[in-house]
């Protein structure tokens, strides 16, 4: 009797968990569907061509491919240090009083909303970087990477709100991983006479594979980061190496034309943009989950609410 | 120099790098909270939350309906995601080593990790283009759909932290397992749900992408949900995006009501949080 009753309650409750893989494959299914007359037509030709010309029906995705790359690398070569610097401080050098603080803080810079990036990054950002970029000297501008107009809306600020929108993620899962390395590696280390920064590389050292996998989880936010970047990126599907340069984003294209798109083409073009963009994330993400559950099990699963206070209870 | 000397300098520098990065990060959540309160403050009168946006040059004017939509539309996602979040972190926590349960939570993590624009796309396809119609409804259904696995993973991780014994002595009662958990496991976890159950709902307010096609936005104060309505975010990067000085003004004190309530929410959950931890004696 009470076993049937339990398989009730497991029946029961298991439907409810089930509607969380039911909507991960709805995903999947009803962006492959409603993108079918565009991969159908194009091919993957969609995805090597530059042309994006809505009124001719022409639709290549490579600049948005190539923006949405360009401004996550770039915004992880500028969040990574940071955010591990962060991670170390907090978790092995700050005096105990101001760790909780300090977490607080970080933390917050994940809950301001990304439309207030966008706005904070359009009127105050967006400007400071202009002024950067007119100071430039003319034989730096010269370079590749700086050609072109100086008008603040650009790669460049694109790439620093991502990359300070992405710092709360890496530097959250990086302590955690950091926490799960033994004590005794460092005390091992400090037992050989290893200054602070050796035995801290040591336990970078143990603790790689998560951090790797925390960098990766950054990676992830800012492939699918939206707003801040439509708001800041100038929004021109054109491939340049220049920092300089308005460019486009897969999101930013999505988030634009998405009300225009007038007809079946069109919005099938842009519904295999988040196709696609689903898939790679869907990719990046698995991959650092792995990397972090082997090091740390509970790290990052859920970002915000737990992980403040799983962590105070541990 | 000699190498040990070396080795000290090469440390100290390391140290004081970390320290740096700290502030670095620091620099850019005070410089958007300096900008967002002094730009915003001016703004902000009882007009803003109770009047209707007007038309550029006349000065004033508020966003009512976007406050009334912004809330309605986190009301639905919550109607929608707290019960198959939390039933469904019940059957995380309650039979975590199974397969199935694993799949779940891979389920969970790859839905948390699914980029808002793309959870909007969704949110189109399948609650919008059937009707023909961008409706509250489904801007409701894209912020839920963000809300389940947050709620369902809040749920699991504070169900697991319940001690065992609580759980064995309803057992050992005669109680079944669904009674158990439902009479003495999760009220005994409820404060935290609640707590996380609010920052979910504080995430998912802050949230533009996914209501962009879905709820879309309403110049006038509706609160029917089969018609498109007006959000703060929607309305505050209406206005960002727009030409006029006026907007923008508007468009900053839409953005402090914002911070001011995610930012809130946050707050109150730390203290919540603390304060649990404190009457569990940890």
């Amino acid at each position: 009797m009470n076993k049937s009753r339990d398989w009730g309650f497991r029946l029961g409750t298991g439907a409810f968990a089930l509607v969380l893989v039911l909507i991960v494959c709805a995903i999947g299914i009803v962006l492959v569907r409603d993108s079918w007359l565009s991969i159908e037509k194009f091919g993957f030709t969609f995805w090597r061509t530059e042309i994006w010309d809505p009124v001719s029906g022409e639709f290549g995705a490579l600049p948005f491919i190539w923006g949405t790359l360009y401004s996550s690398i770039l915004a992880l070569a500028i969040a990574t240090p940071v955010a591990l610097g962060i991670a170390i401080f907090i978790s092995e050098l700050c005096p105990a009083m101001l760790r909780q603080p300090l977490v607080f803080l970080t933390e917050l810079l994940a809950a301001v909303p990304s439309i207030v990036y966008g706005l904070w990054g359009i009127f105050v950002m967006v400007p400071a970087v202009r002024w950067l970029e007119t100071s430039l000297p003319d034989p730096v501008r010269q370079l590749p990477f700086f050609s072109g107009p100086p008008l603040g809306l650009g790669m460049l600020s694109a790439a620093l709100i991502l990359a300070i929108m992405v710092i709360p993620f890496t530097s959250s899962v990086s302590r955690e991983v950091l926490k799960a390395v033994p004590l005794a590696q460092r005390e091992a280390a400090y037992a050989l006479g290893a200054t602070r920064f050796e035995a801290i590389r040591a336990a970078l050292h143990y603790g790689r594979t998560g951090i790797v996998g925390a960098i990766m989880l950054g990676f992830g936010r800012a492939l699918g980061e939206t707003m801040a970047v439509t708001m800041v990126i100038g929004n021109n599907p054109k491939i340049s190496l220049s920092l300089f340069a308005p460019q486009y984003t897969m999101a930013a294209v999505i988030a634009n034309e998405f009300t225009e798109a007038a007809d079946a083409l069109y919005l099938g073009a842009l519904i295999e943009i988040g196709l696609v963009l689903f898939v790679i994330t869907l990719i990046v993400n698995s991959l650092s989950r792995l990397l972090i559950w082997s090091m740390a099990p509970r790290a990052g699963a859920t970002f915000e609410p737990p992980a403040a206070s799983a962590e105070a209870a541990a | 120099m000699n190498a040990l000397a070396r080795r000290r300098l090469l440390s100290s520098l390391f140290v004081g790098f970390c320290a740096f990065t700290v502030l670095l990060a620091l620099v850019p959540l005070a410089f958007i909270l300096f900008f967002v309160i002094t730009k915003g403050i001016g703004s902000i009168s009882l007009g803003f939350f109770t009047h209707m946006p007007l038309p550029v040059g006349e000065p004033g004017g508020g966003m009512a309906n976007a406050i009334v939509g912004s809330l309605m539309l986190t009301g639905l996602a919550a109607v929608m995601a707290v019960p198959i979040g939390v039933v469904a972190g019940v059957y995380m926590s309650e039979y975590a080593g199974s397969r199935f349960a694993s799949l779940v939570r891979f389920a969970a993590d790859t839905l948390n990790g699914v980029p808002s624009i793309v959870i909007g796309v969704f949110a189109y396809a399948v609650a919008v283009l059937p009707f023909k119609q961008f409706s509250a409804l489904a801007g409701g259904f894209a912020l839920g759909t963000m809300m389940i696995p947050i709620i369902a993973r809040t749920t699991e991780e504070l169900l697991l932290l319940v001690p065992g014994s609580v759980r064995e002595g309803a057992l050992a009662l005669g109680a079944t397992r669904a009674r158990a958990v439902f009479s003495v496991v999760l009220p005994a976890a409820l404060p935290g749900i609640v707590t996380g159950v609010v920052l979910a709902l504080a995430r998912v307010a802050g949230e533009t992408a996914p209501l962009l096609f879905t709820a879309f936005n309403n110049r006038f104060f509706t609160t029917k949900l089969t018609q498109p309505i007006s959000s703060l975010t929607v309305q505050v990067f209406t206005y960002a995006i727009s030409p006029y000085e006026d907007w923008h003004h508007q468009a900053w004190a839409g953005a402090l009501v914002l911070v001011t309530m995610v930012l809130g929410c946050s707050l109150l959950a730390r203290l919540a949080t603390r304060r649990l931890e404190r009457m569990h004696g940890r």
